[in-house]
């Protein structure tokens, strides 16, 4: 008899209903979707096999290109400004006392928000005419429209990812920061060492865990951002803000085809678990 | 080298209705001296090491280094070194990067730090570590480590220590134990020693100072802390088991236990009313099957081998008394029927203190 | 209970190899090793928290290797003081009596009891986040005990706790556990608290079983170096029989080049006696503690400790002389084993 963990086998009845119902959920589509992606749909009973026809065609697609690289910028920028952001707050709040749950109840209020009124606050935030800050720029002399500029619908885009999910970076850096020892930090004073010191040799490297976490969930989630920005601008102005979960539902939803649809949206899962696969073994603990 | 003063130092932790966790104190550590402070749990003794250090700003009273007040100093520029309970390293550096780093703060060049982090690195025999990740040695390893970083700073006058052997196995205590003696002989530095166990503070300091509940019970040296404790605590705290406390009565001049007279280093008339009883410790305490001056009745309770000693516990009257046979049973006579006190060894308390 | 044949794999690493252990049932057993040598493993897996990668554990007939934690009759008391901290002390130690349906008369009698033994009874109905470590100790103790349980486990339980406070709990402890039905076993790092606990002992390293017995058996007769290294505290003095070549060793078939000898730090004296070795050499370090003084002797190119009786400061570098009578040498051959050891 060899095996490591005592074997308990009622456990199994208890997760039989959660494995039903995901095979249902999940699974059944996964092999649905496969099963289209070889396929071309004329019709709602017919069906001609294609093979990888679809997969061909949906890499040598330019649109598709485009929104791939767009999205890969869009991702990087997101992920090089909140993770620095959420950390540099979680520095700033205090350890304990009612400043700290304050801050810490501010914080998470971006969070609670439904994504869809994120995009609607941002839309009219950003207006020229009777939004704050779009009428606060164009004061200033600046020519600024959303829905007009790519570079400004960016920009828009951006600053609303990072209002809306830095907090959950922040969040998870201070609950990082609170589990060190305080022993570290006195001989780090002993020690003589400035803060950036302490930050870097102290503070960072026991944040590692964490940090690992924040950025695969932040990886994945904007990776696959739909709402936000298609409230905010619908993509626009023309594509310059079209990301790849936008055009993926345009394609299978507005135009109806669901082959290539599901071609590409195993395309994209693919993409998604490679990417956090390499990133995970990257920020792995090498212990 | 660092004369420390402390005028008038107390703490208390939160408001002033709270209890003081350091009773107010005036004391002075001599340079170069090697000093252990002793208690249980909650007796002060991190509060005091830490307000030495700097980490705590005391609720009242002064601290001086050499004459010079750094009450108000933070502990990077106090000229002091701490060692933790658990060892603190910096992780991802390599064991010469951990203890260079001091050195880096201050702006020291890489060459003249070379030369004084393999100097500190072979008194701690940590010299064939130095390329090593300081994640990846054990945990006396990691201990040097954290002392080596008070030591590579040549203006460092004290290293306190709060009970660095915590986490150190029993054997490696031994040689660790031996390296910060020799480093005291070696670099004469005054180090500060906080600990909960005795064999440790008795092996390791000239002087130890003995705590409970704040105050300071006793500073002695380990054999006066163990011949003549001044007060019953650190009787009981001191020695292994502690000293036995046997109920006697004061008659015609002299103690006496169930009727027998028993002499004892006291010469003076302890106080009328005063609760009074003789100490004495189990390693002194002799067995005989004969009466005698000092003996007094006792009955065998039980026999305990341990190996290297021998416990014999011991009905005296209605309270029992512990003796300690360094040589094995074969020492107890088979008959034992008394307890002999030698008078040297024993003393009489009144109420908690000793009478001289 | 009876281990045979247990070996213990996670991940990539062999953390059991090959024990064969069998506890004396209603005394203590003593897991004595360094850290990491496989003790809390192995009481795991009595408790039947893990299940071993080989091998089987018996209780008389029945095979217990794959019965689940829950169905078996063990308590186990931590290191770190374990207790649910939303119950007071008093519902803590009736939980397993609430478990296994007691009336609330006999759960009462027996709180009451065993808060007494303990010295808990004015803590009942504190929280224990409001009690010293000792008390939160004794609590752990205490719900252990009230469960009544066959097999107690107890994972170096006092090392939390400050010196003297320990000392108190071991005596009580031993107290407790003499004469009971409960098997006992004990783990902890420290050769002098095996000593102090008695019963048996079973010493562990690196994963494997070096020896196990009664307690002085084991202490007494190390069926090797490493046994006799293991369980020795101060730390055994090991040195080539030729730096003491003018004392008559015991004959064996070993030639005397190849004896290493084992001296107990207790066993050697300043005063000379006849008939016995003498050990000279600098003095490293005295340490004196309380009534006795540690000496570090460097002799030749060897470090000794020894554990004498009185206090003697001696000054750094001043030669000593240590004698040590010859019938309290232990010999071991060069693989470790032992040759000869003194007669009890």
């Amino acid at each position: 008899m060899s095996s490591a963990r005592p074997v308990n086998q009622r456990a199994w009845w208890f997760v039989l209903p959660v494995l039903i119902s995901v095979a249902f959920s999940a699974l059944v589509p996964l092999m649905t979707i496969v099963n289209y992606s070889v396929q071309d749909i004329l019709g709602p009973d017919q069906a001609v096999f294609v093979g990888m026809e679809w997969y061909r065609e949906i890499l040598r697609d330019p649109d598709l290109h485009g929104a791939l690289l767009r999205q890969l910028i869009f991702t990087t920028a997101v992920l090089a400004i909140e993770i620095p952001l959420g950390i540099v707050l979680a520095l700033g709040i205090p350890e304990r006392g009612w400043r700290a749950s304050l801050a810490l109840v501010l914080l998470a209020m971006p969070l609670l928000i439904p994504w869809n009124v994120v995009g609607t606050i941002w839309q009219i935030f950003a207006r020229g005419d009777i939004g704050l800050l779009g009428y606060v720029l164009t004061q200033f002399g600046i020519d600024y429209n959303y829905s007009q500029h790519p570079t400004d619908a960016w920009v828009t885009v951006l600053v609303m990812d990072v209002w809306h999910w830095t907090p959950l970076v922040a969040l998870l850096s201070y609950a990082a920061l609170r589990a060190i020892p305080e022993p570290f930090y006195q001989a780090a004073r002993i020690d003589g060492a400035s803060r950036w010191a302490v930050f870097r040799h102290i503070e960072l490297p026991k944040m590692r865990g964490v940090l690992t976490i924040a950025l695969l969930l932040r990886l994945m989630d904007s990776f696959m951002i739909y709402t936000e920005p298609f409230v905010l601008t619908g993509g626009g102005p023309g594509t310059a803000t079209t990301f790849l979960s936008q055009y993926l539902t345009q394609k299978a939803v507005g135009q109806f085809d669901l082959g290539p649809a599901a071609a590409f949206s195993l395309v994209y899962f693919l993409i998604i678990l490679l990417l956090c696969f390499v990133l995970y073994n990257f920020m792995k603990d090498p212990q | 080298m660092a004369r420390i003063d402390l005028e008038d130092v107390g703490h208390r932790y939160g408001s002033a209705d709270d209890a003081w966790a350091l009773r107010p104190l005036t004391m002075t550590w001599n340079d170069g001296g090697a000093y252990a402070l002793l208690g249980p749990s909650g007796c002060g003794k991190t509060t005091l090491l830490n307000i030495i250090s700097g980490l705590i700003a005391p609720t009242r009273g002064k601290v001086l280094f050499d004459g010079r007040d750094v009450t108000a100093l933070p502990p990077e520029a106090r000229n002091i070194a701490q060692v933790f309970q658990f060892p603190v390293v910096y992780d991802t550096m390599t064991v010469f990067d951990n203890l260079a780093f001091p050195l880096r703060n201050r702006g020291w060049s890489t060459a003249k730090l070379r030369q004084r982090v393999e100097e500190v690195a072979d008194i701690l025999e940590l010299r064939a570590d130095l390329g090593r990740r300081a994640r990846a040695l054990s945990a006396d390893q990691k201990q040097k480590i954290s002392l080596g970083r008070g030591l590579v700073r040549p203006d460092v006058a004290a290293v306190l220590f709060d009970e660095p052997l915590t986490v150190i196995d029993p054997h490696l205590k031994w040689l660790l134990r031996r390296k910060l003696k020799q480093i005291h002989q070696q670099l004469k530095l005054s180090l500060l020693y906080v600990t909960h166990d005795q064999t440790e503070a008795l092996t390791f300091a000239d002087q130890v100072v003995v705590m409970s509940q704040g105050e300071i019970v006793q500073i002695g040296t380990p054999e006066q802390l163990f011949e003549t404790p001044a007060h019953r605590f650190v009787g009981h705290f001191i020695g292994s088991p502690g000293m036995n406390f046997l109920p006697c009565e004061w008659r015609e001049g002299a103690a006496t236990i169930a009727g027998v007279r028993v002499e004892t280093s006291s010469r003076q008339t302890p106080p009328p009313g005063a609760a009074l009883s003789i100490g004495v410790r189990p390693e002194y305490l002799e067995l005989s099957s004969t009466p005698g001056p000092n003996a007094v009745p006792a009955r065998v309770a039980a026999i305990r081998d341990q190996g290297i000693q021998t416990m014999v516990q011991l009905e005296v009257g209605t309270s029992l008394a512990w003796a300690k046979l360094r040589d094995g049973a074969a020492a107890l006579p088979s008959a034992a029927a008394f307890a002999r006190l030698p008078p040297a060894r024993c003393a009489v308390y009144a109420d908690e203190r000793r009478v001289p | 209970m009876r281990l045979s044949g247990i070996s213990y794999r996670a991940g990539s690493e062999l953390w059991l190899r090959d024990i064969d252990l069998s506890l004396a049932s209603g005394g203590i057993n003593v897991l004595l090793g360094a850290t990491l040598a496989g003790k809390t493993t192995l009481l795991r897996i009595m408790a039947g928290l893990d299940r071993p990668t080989t091998g089987r554990l018996l209780d008389g007939e029945r095979d217990l290797t794959g019965v689940p934690v829950r169905r078996r009759n063990v308590a186990m008391v931590y290191q770190q003081f374990i207790n649910y901290p939303s119950l007071t002390v008093y519902e803590n130690i009736a939980s397993p009596l609430r478990v296994a349906r007691k009336s609330a008369g006999e759960i009462k009698v027996r709180v009451t009891q065993l808060a007494e033994t303990l010295r808990l009874t004015q803590f009942l109905s504190r929280y224990p986040a409001e009690l010293s470590g000792g008390q939160q100790q004794r609590t752990a103790l205490a719900r252990a005990l009230a469960k009544d349980a066959e097999l107690l486990l107890l994972d170096e339980p006092l090392i939390n706790l400050d010196y003297k406070l320990r000392e108190e709990l071991r005596a009580e402890l031993t107290q407790l556990f003499a004469g009971g039905r409960t098997t006992v076993v004990y783990a902890t790092t420290e050769p002098l608290e095996a000593l102090q606990l008695g019963g048996h002992t079973t010493l562990l390293a690196a994963g494997r079983v070096l020896q196990s017995g009664p307690t002085l058996a084991v202490f007494r007769r190390p069926a090797s170096l490493e046994a006799a290294r293991a369980f020795s505290d101060p730390p055994l003095n090991v040195l080539p029989a030729r730096v003491l070549d003018s004392v008559q060793l015991p004959t064996t078939h070993t030639p005397a080049s190849e004896i290493v000898l084992g001296i107990r730090a207790h066993e050697f004296s300043l005063a000379a006696a006849p008939g016995q070795a003498a050990l000279s050499g600098r003095v490293e370090l005295a340490e004196i503690s309380g009534s006795e003084t540690f000496i570090h002797l460097a002799c030749d190119d060897v470090r000794l400790v020894a554990q004498v009786p009185g206090v003697h400061d001696l000054p750094l570098n001043q030669p000593c002389t240590l004698y040590i009578r010859p019938a309290s040498l232990y010999g071991f051959d060069k693989s470790g084993r032992l040759l000869f050891a003194p007669e009890s």
